[in-house]
């Protein structure tokens, strides 16, 4: 297929206005393929607008007036305020945690030497390739052991521990790449190294920390199984409640639609506010990985 | 992976600072939790595994009974055989997309790249269950494509796409593609950025073609991110839960079902926990050991360049 296309690109672009039409061709399919990969969630907007009456208009019927009730009847009703609520108790912690255990991690592989490092280090990355699926039953055991299922450490300590891994990971690799100057500078002037991690290191890391937690928050908020089978009520967060409605309102797709926009929502605006931070992060922690 | 990461702890130029109380010190939070909450729970899964036991009663030992249930559960057998059905929907045909487009863009540095990225990403950030109540809205009798159909008269198109036995597996399918896609075009536009120059003028001066360009530079040159890509999307096909849990919940029959889904079942309604751990450990082996099998392959080729 791809030799297809190296074929016609080259018959395209012969001749005069030839890279003109190689461009316009370009543009075309990639914006076709744009189009697919939004249009779905544009649509689920649109219909999260929709009265009743626009419903019975077809799917592409645009909403003669927008209505905003769908939005509370999920809010309200359906308890998405609740869920909400929920999902910003787990998430915060988890990646305020998450951040620090992973910097002073970091650091120690990144920058100190210890005796058996490699060993802790690939136990460590061990949790980068474990399926969530792999420890689920085990740790719902634990948590009715430790008293905590059905509250929200029992959400909070399995992300924490699961993003420690790949956190670990991504500030070691950051650590190594930071100019050891400046850290022998402070050390010759007297500094501790913990002072030298918090006060010199951690200010210039801004960008690595940023891609660190802004994948953390977006793994965090959209987790579903752990969420599913540790908590119940009114302590779900957004992901299950969203499951959860599907059971009950499944003939209302107004609703539906407008409690998934509630759901993405937080993600979709953090991720415009620092795609270059998301993609990074997404990709290049894929490579490495 | 492995032997990037023996590669940079051996030559990290300066020595680091010889500290070990320090780095454990360092290592011991994040570490303490790990082990509760990761390590301990593995263990305990593969131990259950050999046991039965309904989650709540004291577990009995009964070696490789689970393992031998499981060759001959017939609903296990066609759970994973739809996750392996699902790898042409998220890991080969999205790689196959992203190289097409791929070979498009060829090395053309177009502007308004940045727009593109961020759309073709967004299905990349959306939880599971949203990309499931999306796509169950679009694939509806009274959805969009049924709609699209009538209106270009393919009226005998029209059918209750997650509804039908033949289409269901297809359709569930296709949302995979329409979400690992993205991320596939993504890694490969920033790979072939990444090739030097050099080679590209070298070719052209030896007269290769555009085609020749491409199997003999682009292609090789983007070895690394087509095998990222294939592990990624990979795991992403054989975990399929939240997606499948809200679009079809399994159904129609057993049409749609995947591991994960009977790993929960099992657990969580039907009390078989016992049995349920053998399958996380039967999916977790053929997750972990194909990925490792890949990244290995990978950093062998890389030793002998």
């Amino acid at each position: 297929m791809a030799e297809w296309v190296a074929e016609l690109q080259m018959r395209v672009g012969r001749g005069q206005g030839g890279r003109l039409a190689r461009e316009a061709l370009i543009y075309l399919v990639l914006t076709a393929f744009l189009l697919v990969a939004v249009l779905p969630f544009l649509g689920i907007v649109l219909t999260a607008l929709k009265s009743p009456t626009d419903m019975a208009a077809g799917p592409f019927a645009l909403p003669q007036e927008w209505q905003w009730r769908n939005f509370q009847a999920a809010w309200e009703g359906a308890r998405f305020a609740s869920y909400f609520r929920s999902s910003v108790i787990v998430v915060v912690p988890t990646v305020v945690i998450s951040i620090l255990l992973s910097t002073m991690s970091g650091y120690a592989f990144g920058m100190l030497r210890c005796p058996g490092e490699n060993v802790l280090l690939l136990t460590i990355l061990l949790g980068l390739t474990v399926p969530f699926e792999a420890i689920v039953i085990p740790l719902w055991k634990l948590m009715g052991t430790l008293g905590l299922r059905n509250t929200y450490w029992a959400l909070i300590l399995p992300q924490v521990a699961l993003s420690f891994s790949f956190g670990t990971f991504w500030m070691r690799a950051h650590f190594k790449t930071m100019p050891r100057d400046l850290v022998d500078a402070a050390v010759v002037d007297g500094a501790s190294q913990w002072g030298v991690l918090w006060r010199i290191l951690f200010p210039l890391s801004r960008p690595a920390l940023l891609s660190l937690t802004v994948l953390i928050f977006m793994w965090t908020w959209n987790e579903f199984f752990l969420v599913l089978v540790m908590v119940t009520g009114d302590m779900r967060t957004l992901p299950v409640g969203l499951a959860m409605l599907r059971g009950r309102y499944a003939s209302d797709v107004s609703v539906l639609s407008a409690a998934a926009i509630i759901v993405a929502l937080p993600v979709i605006l953090v991720y415009f506010a620092f795609q270059r931070s998301f993609v990074r992060g997404m990709t290049s922690g894929a490579l490495k990985g | 992976m492995i032997a990037r990461v023996r590669g940079t702890l051996s030559g990290g130029g300066k020595t680091p600072y010889d500290r070990p109380l320090l780095a454990y010190l360092f290592i011991l939070p994040g570490f303490a939790i790990y082990a509760l909450f990761v390590l301990v729970p593995i263990a305990g899964t593969v131990r259950y595994s050999f046991y039965q036991w309904t989650g709540f009663s004291a577990p009995t030992f009964i070696g490789l009974d689970n393992y031998r249930a499981l060759l001959k559960d017939d609903f296990f057998i066609n759970a994973l055989g739809n996750n392996i059905y699902f790898i042409l929907f998220y890991t080969v045909l999205p790689i196959l997309l992203g190289l097409f487009l791929t070979s498009l863009l060829a090395r053309s540095r177009l502007r308004g790249m940045a727009i593109f990225r961020v759309g073709l990403f967004l299905p990349q950030v959306l939880s599971p269950v949203v990309v499931g109540i999306i796509w169950r809205w679009i694939f509806a009798y009274d959805g969009p494509i049924n709609e699209f159909l009538t209106v270009i008269g393919l009226d005998g198109w029209v059918r209750p796409w997650l509804g039908d036995f033949e289409w269901a597996p297809r359709a569930a399918g296709a949302v995979g593609t329409w979400v690992e896609y993205g991320l596939c075009l993504v890694l490969f536009i920033a790979g072939v950025q990444a090739i030097e120059e050099d080679l590209y003028d070298a070719a052209q001066v030896d007269g290769a073609s555009a085609i020749q360009q491409f199997r003999h530079v682009t292609l090789p040159g983007l070895r690394q991110q087509i095998l990222v890509a294939f592990v990624v999307t990979f795991i992403a096909a054989l975990r399929v839960f939240g997606m499948v849990f809200v679009l079809t919940r399994g159904g129609p029959g057993q049409e749609t079902q995947v591991v994960s889904m009977l790993i929960y079942d099992q657990a969580f309604r039907f009390r078989q926990a016992g049995y349920s751990t053998a399958m996380a450990v039967v999916l977790s082996v053929i997750i972990v050991g194909v990925s490792a099998l890949t990244l290995y392959g990978q950093g062998r080729r890389e030793e002998d360049a």
